[in-house]
């Protein structure tokens, strides 16, 4: 039979992967990827601190990625650069800061490829804890702030016209998913987290016709993605993380071959009805 | 049918927004009664869009006050409006976009607008005028006390136009919402409205769409095409908008900007005249 560590893996893997679906969909739909690859980075720099005061790592880098993730958000609207340049800017800077302030604490040896590309076979049982309960929590407050953060998305103006709130639930939006981030990043690591959110929402983008339709898809397709990832890391003994995300763009590029878009075409195509 | 309220939804006064080194509209007062079709005109850059969403709180004034009743529901068609290819939203899910409505209440809202037949399509991929079709609908289909239209015929053929303005029309008749309009058809516009506000960075005019036709003000902004919708009255016009977005006044003098507290204007009275009267009556600002 598998081995615990294997079966830990997958728990932790389909966790997060189900939690990743709904929020990966109004990344790609608010054209997020840079913006949530620069708290990606910038959690790095979260790892370091909690290894400097041997704090909770989850926490810590929950704690920085989010304070900066806010910070982010209003230097972007405050900034006179544009958007794209601010967020390349900071992306590569906060990695190699990160990767800086980690060379400094030279008396703990750390795994830097561990953080960087994630450890899902070295999961613990407080991490699968920690996956289901705070993911849990977190598609539930994002339950209770979709409308109106799905109608800020679709057309800001018109949501707040009609008495949504969009800027609070995007704030809110925002700070869930630092947090995703910070319990996503033993899965995938930092340099491959955006990848986990993106790429099964953008596949499943082919086949549904509702957003939230669309996020249900999105948490099955990185489900299957982490499922595949997986077995094939074990299969051809390669690194778990990468494997993952190599298996989430074969999911990709499947869904974009022409067999794939005739048996789901009635979707991705717009309905004619009779009579036009 | 519920009854009526009867406190003002939405009131602008003395209200401006300044934005790079400008002001984009000033000394705005408006006010939309429940029931009432009040339409905005006025040329590009005028302010129009601006003034609306003043009028929304999407935008908070720089200088003077605006007053939303927070009660009523409020349904918007904004001018610019795109859905990208990335969002899957069908006609139907747009429907209860912001407000949860019945299968019944989205399709009758479809129905009114003649779009019904695109319930199941996506939304990227509707044309510009089924677009507008159905952001009217939806703006409709809940019931709303305040519906302010910016543009709704954009891109809509003529007698689809016409017959948008009626459905408006009607709409106030039914439901007595507040309608606050933004448009270029100026001769559509004349026959569907209650009450014209011009604008030009400030209210250039403002009253019955016939008063407004017949001033020169109105006629100055529009050109050729104001002056053969309805050009009754004359009235002489206390200022001139220059090239260069200065304005002359009456007096003479020139300044950047102008609204009514400057002392360079007579603010003028409509009253409702006799079709054939020749003159509109000015009277001396009461400053103070």
């Amino acid at each position: 039979m598998m081995d615990d560590f294997f079966v830990r893996a997958l728990l932790a893997g389909v966790g997060v992967a189900v939690i990743a679906g709904p929020f990966g969909c109004f990344i790609v739909w608010r054209r997020l990827a840079y913006f949530g690859d620069t708290i990606a980075h910038a959690s790095l720099l979260g790892i370091a601190f909690a290894l400097l005061i041997e704090s909770n790592v989850t926490l810590t880098v929950f704690v920085v990625s989010a304070t900066i993730a806010v910070a982010l958000l209003l230097l972007m609207k405050y900034s006179i650069a544009s958007a794209d340049s601010l967020l390349g800017l900071l992306s590569h800077s906060a990695l190699a800061l990160g990767l800086v302030v980690l060379a400094f604490i030279s008396w703990l040896r750390i795994d830097l490829m561990s953080f960087l590309f994630g450890d899902i076979l070295a999961v613990s049982e407080t991490d699968i804890f920690t996956i289901y309960i705070g993911g849990l929590a977190l598609l539930g407050i994002l339950a209770f702030i979709w409308r109106s953060l799905f109608a800020g998305t679709v057309n800001f103006e018109l949501a707040e016209a009609e008495g949504m709130n969009p800027s609070h639930s995007y704030i809110i939006f925002i700070i869930l998913m630092a947090a995703v981030i910070s319990i996503a990043i033993k899965i995938v690591g930092v340099l491959l987290i955006t990848a986990l959110l993106i790429i099964p929402a953008t596949t499943a983008r082919r086949f549904v016709a509702g957003p939230e339709k669309m996020a249900l898809m999105a948490s099955f397709i990185g489900a299957c993605s982490i499922v595949g990832g997986l077995f094939s890391s074990l299969a051809w003994d390669t690194p778990s993380g990468p494997s993952i995300v190599v298996i989430a763009f074969t999911f990709f590029l499947l869904s974009n071959l022409p067999i794939a878009r005739s048996l789901f075409s009635r979707n991705s195509k717009p309905n004619i009805i009779d009579g036009e | 049918m519920t009854s009526i309220n009867t406190e003002p939804l939405t009131t602008l006064s003395n209200a401006g927004i300044y934005r790079s080194n400008r002001w984009l509209v000033r000394g705005i007062d408006m006010v939309v009664e429940p029931g009432e079709i009040v339409t905005l005109i006025g040329p590009n850059g005028s302010g129009k869009t601006t003034t609306a969403k003043l009028a929304l709180g999407i935008l908070k004034p720089d200088e003077g006050t605006v007053f939303q009743n927070k009660k009523i529901k409020v349904g918007y068609v904004p001018q610019a409006f795109n859905v990208d290819w990335t969002l899957p939203l069908n006609v139907s899910r747009f429907m209860r976009l912001t407000n949860r409505i019945s299968q019944k209440q989205a399709n009758d809202a479809l129905a009114m607008t003649e779009v019904i037949h695109l319930r199941d399509s996506e939304l990227h991929a509707l044309s510009g005028g089924e677009l507008r079709r159905v952001l009217i609908a939806r703006a409709i289909a809940f019931k709303p006390s305040l519906i302010v239209l910016d543009e709704p015929v954009q891109g809509i053929d003529f007698n689809g136009g016409i017959a948008i303005y009626e459905l408006i029309k009607e709409i106030r008749n039914e439901l007595k919402p507040g309608i606050l309009l933004i448009s270029h058809d100026l001769h559509v516009v004349m026959a569907a409205t209650d009450r014209i506000i011009c604008l030009n960075g400030h209210i250039c005019c403002s009253g019955t769409p016939s008063m407004v036709a017949s001033n020169s003000a109105y006629q100055k902004l529009f050109g050729a095409n104001a002056t053969s919708t309805l050009a009754v009255y004359e009235h002489s016009h206390d200022h001139t908008h220059l090239a260069d977005g200065r304005v002359r006044h009456a007096d003479g003098s020139v300044t950047d900007h102008c609204h009514p507290d400057d002392g360079h204007h007579e603010e003028q009275y409509f009253k409702e005249n006799d079709l054939y009267s020749s003159t509109i009556k000015h009277e001396p600002q009461n400053d103070g």
